[in-house]
């Protein structure tokens, strides 16, 4: 609010929504939450480790030798090496690409569903929200994720219809979030000043709801990939994802069971892999909720 | 209530009904044409000839609403068809195999209870208190841990370096202790965390400070006014975590080698046996809807603004 505007908040703001704004004390906390800092920190490294895959990885993460399979941990294979004798450290490594990236694929396909239907069925509301809404339902009738296992299923393996599966019931919750959302922003002044001005339906959408809308639901959505994370690695557990020889952290422990008993890296690493990254994502979630939550702010 | 069970079970239909339409839906998403699959599992050479004797056989190719309609009729009357692998029929499969993962589940909401109410509790009446930084720091290892992962781990552990338990199938007690632990744990972290939230509320309503200002003794306060306005929004809860152990029962039944239910579709994904599959998806949903409506209603039995709607 400019410093001249009339006052019509009845209760004075807090000093620091005056001061620095509303997304700069948001920020502002986030780095002060210790765990969300930590958070923050594991993941922008694991990104980094993503993108720099190809440049940090001491071997090929396919490269198949035999004589050195299941070896254990040496100066040449830092972690030791799978039962191909391929480089537990590279395929590691080189997992944290695959992990990110199939994940951050099933977002934007989660995001591309999610958007129109709960746009459309906040904003026309009536008979169109609910034919929406009663499908949200139906989705939501069959327990969590069987219904991606059983899309996946009838898809068959692989990476991407395992992407596909994830995200056909994924929207469901965000489609729900963003109606709401949109059902309270289209009662906003600004909207009914935007219709009396004669924009049209679809410019009232697009340049007054949805940028009111997005911006949360892409935090919503950050905090989500870990649990994303999870799902799309357990499917590749159970031999539905990634298809050897891709390394996929959920795939290289399904891959590494049968020699639990030789050799238990196989297993321990892979598993430590997904959980830091998905405990780095949880943490900075929790941390930007409570950073975002206005109720926070207010009791400062 | 009766008026609330009425409600409840109306709207049950058109979920159901929906759910239907996806089930039988999904055989579509299968690459290729049913007849010809069904074809090639029974070790057939799909040649055209036998490809088309047998959609005729199968009607398929009559108007997809016809088929829809003779599908439904029958799974109405427990039929979902028969098993590409074994020939049996998959009602029978299924049946057969759901009191294993019945066990299962209940074992891992007792786990689950087990955990989680307790350090619920405690986390909430020792707010910010070291117990507090505990249960959260577990909640958050809980809701970021790979359920596989630490069935694995836990077996490594506890079956191969210490050979305190069996590795894995079905038995005793001692069969039961690891897959329970897996599949509860997770959720005990979550419910922990939703319960304290649930319990501080209730500490702050009036009805607690009138309590307190009676000069009742602690103990009574939390037990006997607040543990129950507290646990009531946890049965919803409870209906939930129902769902979510079902199909992480998927994952800990294909570790351990459970015999039940989820193990068998995974086993079909990988034999394509569509029937099952489908048959699965349909028994899943109808035993969650099922779970969920009977939390409804018991929700409804102990919240006596619902138990009394419509009587004043």
């Amino acid at each position: 609010m400019p410093a001249g505007a009339p006052a019509r908040v009845v209760a004075e703001p807090p000093k620091e929504f005056v001061e620095e704004g509303l997304m700069r004390s948001a920020v502002r906390r986030l780095v002060g939450d210790k765990l969300a800092l930590l958070g923050l920190i594991i993941v922008a490294l694991v990104v980094l480790v993503g993108i720099l895959a190809p440049y940090l990885m001491p071997h090929d993460p396919l490269k198949v030798a035999l004589d050195q399979r299941l070896s254990p941990p040496s100066r040449a294979y830092p972690l030791g090496t799978d039962h191909l004798g391929r480089c537990l450290l590279s395929r590691l490594i080189y997992g944290t690409r695959v992990s990110l990236t199939t994940a951050a694929l099933a977002l934007v396909t989660i995001m591309l569903i999610s958007i129109p239907v709960g746009t459309v069925a906040g904003y026309l509301g009536g008979r169109v929200d609910n034919l929406l809404m009663r499908l949200v339902d139906i989705l939501l009738a069959f327990p969590d994720l069987i219904l991606a296992l059983v899309i996946a299923g009838m898809l068959g393996p692989g990476l991407l219809n395992v992407m596909l599966a994830v995200a056909s019931v994924w929207w469901v919750g965000y489609a729900r979030v963003i109606r709401g959302m949109v059902l309270s922003v289209k009662e906003k002044e600004f909207v009914l000043a935007a219709r009396a001005c004669g924009t049209s339906e679809f410019g009232i959408v697009l340049r007054h709801i949805l940028p009111n809308v997005l911006s949360p639901v892409i935090v919503l959505a950050t905090l989500d990939m870990g649990k994303l994370i999870l799902a799309i690695s357990g499917l590749s557990f159970l031999g539905l994802g990634a298809q050897p020889p891709t390394p996929e952290w959920g795939a290289m422990l399904n891959d590494g069971r049968p020699y639990l008993q030789v050799a238990p890296q196989l297993m321990v690493y892979p598993g430590l892999a997904i959980m830091i990254v998905v405990l780095a994502f949880n943490l900075l979630g929790d941390g930007l909720r409570d950073a975002l939550d206005p109720r926070e702010i207010l009791k400062g | 209530m009766k008026r609330y069970l009425l409600k409840r079970l109306l709207y049950l239909f058109p979920v159901m009904l929906g759910v239907s339409i996806i089930t039988f839906g999904l055989i579509n998403l299968a690459p290729g044409d049913p007849a010809e699959l069904i074809l090639r599992a029974g070790g057939v050479e799909p040649t055209r000839e036998a490809v088309e004797a047998l959609r005729r056989e199968l009607g398929l190719n009559e108007p997809v609403y016809v088929r829809y309609g003779r599908w439904l009729w029958d799974a109405l009357h427990l039929d979902l068809g028969k098993s590409f692998r074994t020939g049996r029929p998959v009602a029978e499969e299924i049946f057969s195999r759901f009191p294993a993962t019945l066990e299962l589940t209940v074992a891992a909401l007792g786990v689950m209870v087990l955990l989680a109410v307790p350090a619920g509790i405690l986390a909430a009446l020792y707010r910010h208190a070291l117990l507090d930084h505990l249960s959260r720091i577990c909640a958050l290892l809980g809701a970021s841990l790979p359920g596989f992962w630490l069935g694995l781990m836990l077996i490594y552990l506890f079956s191969v370096k210490l050979g305190i338990f069996p590795v894995m199938g079905r038995g005793g007690l001692n069969h039961l202790v690891l897959p329970a632990v897996t599949l509860g744990f997770g959720m005990a972290a979550v419910y922990a965390r939703l319960l304290r939230s649930g319990m501080l509320e209730v500490l702050g309503q009036e009805y607690i400070k009138a309590a307190r200002a009676r000069g009742l003794h602690e103990r009574w306060v939390i037990g006997r006014h607040a543990l129950k306005n507290a646990l009531l929004p946890a049965v919803t809860l409870f209906g939930m975590s129902f769902g979510h152990l079902l199909g992480g029962s998927v994952i800990v039944e294909t570790i351990f080698a459970w015999p039940g239910v989820g193990k068998f579709a995974v086993d079909s994904i990988f034999n394509r046996d569509y029937p099952v599959i489908q048959g699965y998806a349909l028994f899943m949903a109808v035993v969650f809807v099922v779970a969920n409506l009977m939390v409804d209603l018991a929700y409804g039995l102990l919240d006596p603004r619902i138990r009394l709607e419509g009587r004043r």
